[in-house]
């Protein structure tokens, strides 16, 4: 099979997650996209990595993985406390720092 | 050349006091003004063991100098702060301090009912101690220094009632006319530094006779506006009358005997740049001509008793300018009507005083007029001063102001005649302008109303007055007896080798003609206002109105400077507001209104964000995408 199709999955992924960041309101949804935005970045590293034949794109993957926990818990973190106070997920509903 | 240690103290004694004065505050109000007057009498103390010091030396050792500290030393630059006292530094100091300590006393009573004569006391010693500086200075920088600080005690003393606009306008009028001659004085520094390498009187002069004719020209040029400002001299003479705005004793030490006198000084000091330049003197003569006949006119039509004797100052002080531009022979003639000119002008400057003190201030003479009988001293001490200016024999000022007219006669040729005639005729229209004020106040009618109680003055005030007149009788005599002063002064202004013109006529002639014109002053005064003056001024012929306007001086200015000035200065805020401001405020509007556009994107939905994150990251593919295209 040939691996440049790796690429083309990965810019799909990327496309479908850039879509669903902008046009979905729920911050669940909207984080889930984030996150799949970033898989799709994961997987074009480790393609370069494999086409390229050395480690440096799986190194970057695996930071990147560090970085998208720590971002899950902080994340999640206020996206709870958001609800908790506003009883509301949306992200369209958090625009108190409008001009 | 003699070291002195104790020359310093002439400047550090009263520049102390005056600070000292000035600081403690209210706490020496009532000796501050003894302090001073025994500060200023220590220093004439001083000036006398000097002049018996130097007179005891002889030849080159006469002169006297004090190293005091190295003030600048840059490269090869180096100015030292040194005190030179010579014949004629010594000259200035026994007349500064002996005068100026006079006048403190003087002082003592004339302002005794003013709150704040504390600070006027600290101003005048502040004076004595600038003025010393001038003319102790062995360079032209540390004159400078002595320049500028008369002219600060000068603008202090004249608007030292500034509660009042027009005095504090009259102070600034002498400040800015002051400038435009410091900026003179600074300008000569400055060349003869470039020329010679040195600014001291001893450097310059040694390399005078190498300079080129050129650069002498300018240097002399500049230094006749210095002197013609400090001097009030055509064409920046328009301050002294104002100046009198002043207290009556500043009037008589400042504007009268010293500090206007120091123009004079400079040039003389300078004679060997003058010496060098023909066509310098010949500025000199021409500017002293002028403005010895233009302060005589403006003197006969003053109704102020103090702004007709400003003017005679102006004039007398044209004669001084006009003998020191006739060359080595004339220098020591002008010392010696200055000498002779600070006595009588400050025994008739403090006889106004007095009469103002007892005319409750007035200055009109219009309404004084009778006042010989109330005020006997200052009547006969005033009227000595005025045979001493006027020029009768045996009174001092016959004996400067004879000098000088003869000299100009023997300038030679056209110009001698020429110079000769125009102070021939301004000791006409001085003897004229003269009897006129002194008939006006001391003569005829009563002319005062009954409210005025006219008395004589105390004798704080009368014995200084006393011992002036005394100076203006017998000073010109002292001064002439076997040419004392002219041989005292050759050494510094080199009149041993000055060539004596052909003599156009001897010198009895002249002084006939000079008694002939002098006679005929007083006797066309005499009949014009012996008999009835009206106390009002009559409307006057046009010449009359135009030097009542002081020939048009300020109307010149007025037109010249002034509306010049003010017409660039508007032009130059209309710029600035318009052009420079204007810019600045397109800048600001542009950018607050393209911020104001650009705020409608912050509205706070995080998906709007994200969308022009996204966008800003395609734009910014595709463009790279297209350049590596």
């Amino acid at each position: 099979m040939d691996i440049s199709n790796y690429i083309y999955l990965s810019a799909i992924l990327f496309v479908i997650g850039a879509i669903g960041v902008v046009v979905r309101r729920n911050a669940i949804v909207v984080f889930m996209c984030v996150e799949l935005m970033l898989n799709a970045a994961n997987l074009a590293f480790v393609t370069f990595s494999r086409i390229h034949g050395n480690l440096g794109g799986q190194i970057a993957s695996f930071f990147t993985m560090v970085v998208a926990a720590c971002e899950v818990v902080v994340g999640l973190a206020i996206i709870v406390t958001m609800y908790r106070s506003r009883r509301s997920a949306s992200v369209d509903d958090a625009s108190l720092l409008k001009r | 050349m003699t070291t002195r240690a104790n020359l310093v103290y002439l400047i550090a004694l009263p520049l102390f006091s005056s600070a000292f004065l000035m600081l403690l505050g209210k706490i020496a109000n009532k000796w501050g003004h003894f302090f001073a007057t025994a500060i200023s009498a220590s220093t004439f103390g001083i000036g006398i063991v000097e002049f018996i010091a130097m007179r005891s030396r002889s030849g080159d050792a006469r002169a006297a100098t004090q190293h005091l500290f190295e003030w600048i030393s840059v490269g090869t630059f180096r100015v030292d702060a040194s005190l030179l006292l010579d014949q004629l530094s010594i000259c200035f100091v026994l007349l500064i301090t002996g005068v100026g300590t006079l006048i403190h006393i003087y002082s003592i009573a004339y302002m005794s009912h003013d709150v704040d004569r504390r600070r006027f006391f600290a101003y005048l010693n502040l004076f004595i101690a600038a003025m010393l500086l001038l003319v102790l200075g062995d360079s032209y920088l540390n004159l400078y220094v002595g320049w500028e600080g008369v002219g600060l005690a000068s603008y202090l003393l004249i608007g030292f009632w500034n509660q009042k606009p027009a005095y504090a306008t009259a102070a600034k009028k002498a400040f800015v006319a002051n400038r435009v001659g410091d900026v003179g004085l600074s300008l000569a520094i400055m060349i003869a530094f470039t020329q010679f390498g040195s600014v001291t009187f001893a450097g310059v002069k040694d390399g005078a006779p190498h300079a080129s004719a050129a650069a002498l020209t300018a240097i002399g040029a500049m230094l006749l506006l210095a002197a013609a400002g400090k001097s009030a001299q055509f064409p920046l003479q328009s301050w002294l009358g104002d100046a009198m705005a002043g207290p009556t004793p500043v009037s008589a030490l400042i504007h009268a005997a010293t500090m206007v006198t120091a123009g004079v000084y400079l040039i003389t000091r300078s004679n060997f740049i003058f010496d060098a330049s023909s066509t310098a003197r010949l500025l000199v003569v021409i500017v002293g001509a002028i403005t010895l006949l233009f302060g005589a006119i403006v003197g006969t039509a003053k109704d102020d008793i103090k702004k007709a004797l400003a003017a005679s100052t102006m004039s007398q002080i044209g004669y001084m300018i006009l003998a020191t531009g006739l060359g080595p022979v004339g220098y020591a003639f002008a010392i010696m009507h200055l000498l002779t000119h600070g006595f009588f002008k400050a025994s008739m400057f403090l006889g106004a005083g007095s009469v103002m003190h007892g005319m409750d201030d007035e200055v009109n003479m219009r309404r004084y007029g009778a006042l010989g009988k109330v005020m006997p001293i200052t009547a006969i001490t005033f009227g000595l001063g005025y045979l001493a200016i006027i020029g009768v024999p045996p009174f001092a000022g016959f004996y400067s102001k004879d000098k000088i007219i003869e000299t100009a006669f023997n300038a030679g040729g056209t110009k001698g005649i020429l110079l000769g005639g125009a102070a021939l005729l301004g000791a006409a229209i001085t003897a004229f302008y003269m009897t006129r004020v002194f008939v006006l106040t001391f003569m005829g009618k009563k002319r005062w109303d009954d409210k005025a109680h006219p008395h004589e003055s105390p004798s704080l005030m009368w014995i200084p007055m006393v011992l002036l007149s005394l100076g203006s009788v017998a000073s010109g005599y002292l001064l002439s007896k076997g040419s004392a002063l002219v041989h005292w002064l050759a050494p510094v202004v080199n009149s041993s080798n000055a060539e004596g013109g052909a003599e156009l006529m001897k010198p009895i002639v002249v002084s006939a003609l000079a008694l002939g014109v002098v006679v005929l002053g007083v006797a066309t005064a005499i009949i014009k206002y012996g008999r009835s003056v009206p106390i009002e001024a009559p409307a006057g012929s046009a010449l009359t109105r135009f030097a009542r306007r002081d020939l048009g001086q300020d109307d010149l200015n007025h037109q010249l400077l002034v509306l010049p000035g003010q017409a660039i200065t508007r032009t130059l805020v209309a710029t600035d507001f318009g052009f420079i401001d204007g810019v600045v405020r397109a800048v600001g509007w542009t950018l607050a209104y393209l911020s104001q556009s650009l705020k409608k994107i912050q509205n706070g939905y995080v998906r709007s964000y994200a969308l022009l994150m996204t966008a800003g990251a395609i734009a910014l593919l595709v463009t790279i995408w297209l350049v590596t295209l």
